[in-house]
């Protein structure tokens, strides 16, 4: 694998998510500070902070470097605070990486921390006529479970997927949670409970769709020169790639929060990989690997049903192959190429800027044999998946 | 004495009214025949086009259902929910000469078991919520009867 494109993990750090009610900046701090202290770096080292933002605290939250940089003290770091939906975590490592890359720094702190109301995620407030975000709410009563829904009923009609599958991955994810000290569910759930919860938006019901949490997660990043001259690790865990691709014309699948879909009447349809593909083949290509040499992945259970797409769009299977995976325990712990060891969205809930970030932490976790109660043995390569409103793709792979 | 409440669309410009065959009013690029829902008016989609004019188009009516759900929680806000609340299906629908997806409520009473993926709906304009003086109106989709006629538009 290249050297040069890669930066090394010195430390990753969480606040558990919960539903805490407190000032986000508490969770990003917490994280920061064990990222820190298990980077074995001191904060006024730390030459970038890379924020990821949330949109649902204030200003503070828009500016989410700075705060978290004021609340470790001003040091006189260069900042950058990046918003991108769920893909904000990944755009601030990206941030961070290139600043890597490009020599501009040797260490950098990743931050990304978030405090949710409680229920369906709502827009942000006022009335805002020209935002198809404020306006799919109006006109249409679409909830996020409203498009999740849209795809697992598509899965069962193309695929034959099956409401049990559904709830097979929430146990399978419920089972991994309860071994994770930084999720919020940590209870296993039996089948017969999923499919008694209530129905929210058929076919998905209430134990399917992921929660609104707080959280908050943390990295410290460096040049793998830095790495090596002061690193702990005789091997650090290291990022080869990032990818943070935006659709391509036609995109013909209907996305959160759109009215429709682009029309394919001009070009014909794109004859390349749909957009959720491609988010983490350009990661693969990036770093000269392929799906056949991950050992382990988090990806974006946003519900139990799009874990199944998710399968095929990182390429762990081919399309509609992914129920089979899943009916063999592959995705399982203990099974061929387990999914979402942390418990996923599902033990989460959804903190938006920390998602991303928190999928890198549990990789590296993997990485270094440090999952107890749910590592997954021999790991040595993991890729995350995931995807922002309006068209942020994210992904980033780990490698040791 | 009760006074007819006074029809108004929800939202301005995104559909037609006309009597029996309301439409969805879409965007046409002029340079390379791009559709779009909502309009566009100042880019087109296709990277490979810079054109800025477009027409305003109805779309057609008529469509095959790519998949389907419903809200059986309220929406929060924006959305204005009746009270008591009552469940609505929500449709993804196909429109073939669009080669475009497109959402919309479906009418009431028409529930999950009503719809299959494929199913071919038609476009109405129906009531999305009202207020004192005004009913707002909305596009919604509404499953073709079997056996009357094609996927004309």
């Amino acid at each position: 694998m290249p050297d040069d494109r890669s930066v090394a993990v010195l430390g990753v750090g969480m606040h558990p998510w919960g539903k805490w009610g407190r000032n986000f900046v508490e969770y990003g701090l917490a994280a920061a500070r064990d990222a820190l202290r298990d980077a074995a770096v001191s904060w006024t080292d730390v030459q970038f902070v890379s924020g990821a933002d949330t949109i649902r605290n204030g200003y503070p939250g828009f500016i989410s470097g700075a705060t978290f940089a004021q609340a470790l003290g001003w040091s006189g770091a260069r900042v950058s605070s990046a918003y991108a939906a769920c893909a904000s975590g990944a755009t601030a490592i990206a941030a961070a990486r290139a600043q890597i890359l490009a020599g501009l720094c040797d260490v950098a702190l990743v931050v990304g921390a978030d405090t949710t109301p409680k229920g369906f995620f709502a827009p942000v407030g006022g009335e805002r006529r020209d935002d198809p975000d404020w306006l799919r709410f109006h006109l249409l009563g679409a909830t996020n479970p409203t498009y999740f829904a849209l795809y697992a009923r598509r899965r069962m009609e193309l695929f034959g997927a099956t409401e049990d599958d559904f709830a097979a991955v929430k146990v399978k994810n419920a089972r991994a949670g309860a071994a994770n000290p930084n999720a919020r569910y940590r209870q296993e759930v039996t089948t017969e409970e999923v499919l008694a919860s209530p129905m929210v938006a058929d076919p998905l019901r209430l134990l399917e769709i992921c929660a609104t949490s707080d959280g908050g997660a943390a990295l410290v990043l460096s040049s793998m020169d830095y790495a090596r001259r002061h690193g702990t690790r005789s091997t650090p865990v290291s990022i080869p790639a990032v990818s943070t691709v935006t659709p391509r014309f036609p995109q013909t699948v209907i996305e959160m929060p759109n009215f429709a879909t682009d029309s394919a009447v001009a070009v014909g349809a794109f004859d390349g990989p749909a957009f959720r593909r491609s988010i983490a083949f350009a990661a693969y290509e990036e770093a000269g690997i392929g799906p056949d040499d991950v050992d382990v992945a988090e990806v974006y259970d946003l519900s139990s049903a799009l874990e199944l797409d998710w399968y095929e769009d990182v390429g762990l299977c081919k399309e509609g192959e992914a129920e089979r995976l899943l009916r063999a325990g592959d995705t399982a712990l203990g099974g061929r190429i387990p999914v979402n060891s942390s418990g996923g969205l599902s033990s989460f809930g959804e903190a938006i800027p920390a998602q991303a970030i928190a999928q890198v932490c549990e990789l590296v976790w993997q990485l270094r044999g440090q999952a107890a109660g749910r590592q997954v043995e021999g790991a040595r390569v993991g890729v995350t998946a995931n995807q922002g409103l309006f068209g942020h793709g994210s992904s980033v792979i780990v490698t040791t | 004495m009760t006074t007819a409440k006074s029809r108004v669309p929800a939202v301005e410009g995104w559909f037609t009214t006309d009597g029996d065959s309301p439409a969805l009013l879409g965007s046409r690029c002029r340079s390379c025949g791009t559709y779009a829902f909502p309009r566009e008016t100042f880019f087109c989609r296709n990277p490979g086009c810079e054109g800025t004019e477009f027409d305003d188009v109805p779309l057609s009516r008529r469509g095959k259902i790519w998949s389907y759900t419903d809200a059986r929680y309220t929406p929060p806000a924006p959305y204005v929910a009746a009270d008591p609340y009552v469940p609505f299906c929500i449709a993804a629908v196909e429109l073939a000469e669009e080669k475009m997806v497109v959402m919309g409520q479906v009418v009431p009473e028409v529930t999950v078991d009503d719809l299959a993926v494929g199913t071919e709906v038609e476009l109405v304009v129906d009531v999305l919520y009202e207020d004192d003086d005004h009913e707002y109106l909305v596009w919604k989709w509404r499953p073709v009867p079997a056996g009357s006629g094609g996927s004309g538009a």
